[in-house]
């Protein structure tokens, strides 16, 4: 088991009830970016029509900035890192606004 | 008039030819001073603080050019610290005019801009902070085949647009002349800013975000909504950036790719993220590019088809009804209400204004009630298969996709889209009713 802060941030939070920060136990061994992506895929985001906000082809959709530990994930990994008790992930929308 | 008199209107005129000779003098550098009397005092609380480098990190200041793209949410605050700074040249790219929805945030306007290029609404306002700054106005939107014109001769790019297109465009171009862009953007509470290409080794737009987002994920402030300190701040944070670039705080050797985010909501916060380096197979800055500036300037380069747009053209043209008719047909005709009212609009938009007999059902709840008659009939009790149902949003976009929605996955025969909107049937037939 893993205890992780998540966060959906820049308006992504509209995918998990408009909750922007969220503790997590994920109960499962080793466990990798990857299993935490599944974990939100089927345990948080409750409609099923949100899930193409996040996920595109199988990854993160583009535009979206995923930091592990308020890193850029491609420095860390990317969906191969693996979880330690107290990271903080945060996926983060691309604003385009001006 | 007396001799008297004019002896006196003599006198006066010698004297302010005197005090204005002292002004002008004033103003003037002279050999002995790299900057005017007037320039000393204008920034010496500035030159004092250790880390500006005093009168040489003044002079980088005054001999630096800087473009800003774009003199809306984020140009209009970072615009009077650039000029208030004393940058020597700065360049403003705008073709949009002054709107009374813009005030609220872009202050650097006012009421009487209203019409007005706010590129030259901008210029009016800093020549009278800073005539020592030189302002030129390009009032033209940015394009593959004007940009390196504009750029050129610049020292850095501030991009302050709002699309995703103009973004990879701005870095694109920057990328080939060598320049260092500050970028940044807003929406709603948020805002993030990051520096890019440094000196051209830092990462680029293009590395950040090798793949455009889909367009329906794109908002704009206009659609999404904007809170003007919020977005104000990061154009401030942006005006910051460009003085640290200008007096080289920042060096190959110390800088660090980032990504900033600010959150004005529900605590204010602001976040340094640590971004990835420029990327060997990036396809502008990278090992092997592509994106040359032959290649943008000749148009191969299809960032229209690049970033895409949403489709919101998919009902027939007798699936959709004018304003006109809507008024003429239905609103004081069928006072009876015989047919159903759907407003598709954010709950949020619809309470600010809307027709007394609308129904407000949002059309991301109807694409979540993936076409169950039954959801459908929680909220509108009397509906049937048969019912004529009008629909509406505030752009006439939305409404489309809810009536193809309604007719094909709710089976519904009888159901039109406004054409135009909510705004349409204000502008052409009621405007006494609030438009936001």
């Amino acid at each position: 088991m893993v205890k992780v802060k998540v966060e959906f941030l820049g308006g992504l939070d509209v995918v998990v009830n408009k909750v922007r920060v969220h503790d997590i136990n994920l109960m499962v061994d080793n466990a990798t970016l990857r299993d935490l992506v599944n974990y939100i895929c089927n345990d948080m985001i409750t409609n099923p029509n949100d899930i193409e906000v996040f996920i595109e082809d199988e990854s993160i959709r583009p535009g979206i900035i995923t930091l592990i530990n308020d890193t850029d994930w491609e420095l860390e990994g990317e969906m191969e890192y693996e979880l330690e008790d107290g990271d903080v992930i945060s996926f983060t929308s691309t604003l385009h606004g001006g | 008039m007396s001799d008297n008199e004019l002896l006196k209107q003599i006198e006066q005129l010698k004297a302010e030819n005197a005090t204005l000779k002292k002004v002008l003098n004033d103003y003037k550098s002279n050999d002995e001073y790299p900057m005017s009397l007037e320039e000393y005092r204008r920034y010496g609380r500035q030159m004092i603080v250790e880390s500006t480098g005093g009168v040489k990190g003044q002079l980088k200041l005054k001999n630096s050019k800087v473009l800003v793209i774009g003199a809306g949410g984020l140009g209009s605050p970072c615009l009077p610290y650039l000029a208030g700074a004393g940058i020597g040249q700065i360049g403003i790219v705008d073709n949009d005019i002054v709107e009374t929805s813009n005030l609220h945030r872009q202050t650097i306007h006012d009421s009487t801009k209203v019409g007005m290029l706010k590129c030259e609404s901008a210029k009016q306002v800093l020549n009278k902070l800073n005539p020592h700054v030189n302002i030129i106005t390009y009032p033209v939107r940015l394009s593959y085949s004007n940009a390196f014109d504009i750029f050129e001769g610049y020292d850095y790019v501030l991009d302050c647009t709002d699309t995703p297109l103009t973004r990879y465009l701005v870095s694109d171009v920057a990328v080939n002349l060598g320049l260092t862009v500050v970028s940044a953007s807003g929406l709603g509470t948020e805002g993030q800013l990051s520096v890019l290409n440094f000196k051209n080794v830092g990462p680029c737009y293009r590395c950040f975000y090798p793949t455009p987002p889909p367009p329906n994920s794109v908002s704009s402030c206009q659609e999404g909504g904007v809170i003007g300190p919020c977005i104000g701040l990061v154009g401030v944070l942006m005006a910051v950036e460009t003085i640290k670039l200008i007096l080289d705080v920042y060096t190959v050797k110390n800088f660090q790719p980032f990504l900033m985010l600010y959150s004005g909501f529900p605590q204010q916060s602001l976040r340094t993220f640590k971004m990835r380096g420029r990327k060997a197979n990036c396809k502008c800055c990278g090992d092997e590019p592509t994106i040359t500036q032959n290649a943008i300037e000749s148009g191969e380069i299809n960032y229209e088809l690049f970033c895409g747009s949403r489709n919101y053209n998919v009902c027939t043209p007798d699936e959709r009804i004018s304003v006109e008719l809507f008024e003429s047909d239905y609103h004081t005709a069928k006072k009876d209400n015989n047919y159903i009212l759907l407003d598709v609009r954010p709950s949020h938009h619809f309470n600010i204004s809307h027709f007394p007999a609308a129904i407000n059902i949002p059309v991301k709840e109807l694409k979540d009630m993936n076409g169950s008659f039954e959801k459908l009939k929680e909220r509108i009790p009397n509906v049937t298969e048969d019912s004529e149902m009008l629909v509406l949003c505030r752009y006439g976009n939305d409404s489309q996709i809810a009536t193809r929605l309604l007719k094909d996955q709710f089976k519904m025969s009888d159901v039109k889209d406004i054409r135009g909107g909510f705004f349409s049937y204000i502008d052409s037939i009621d405007p006494s009713i609030p438009k936001y």
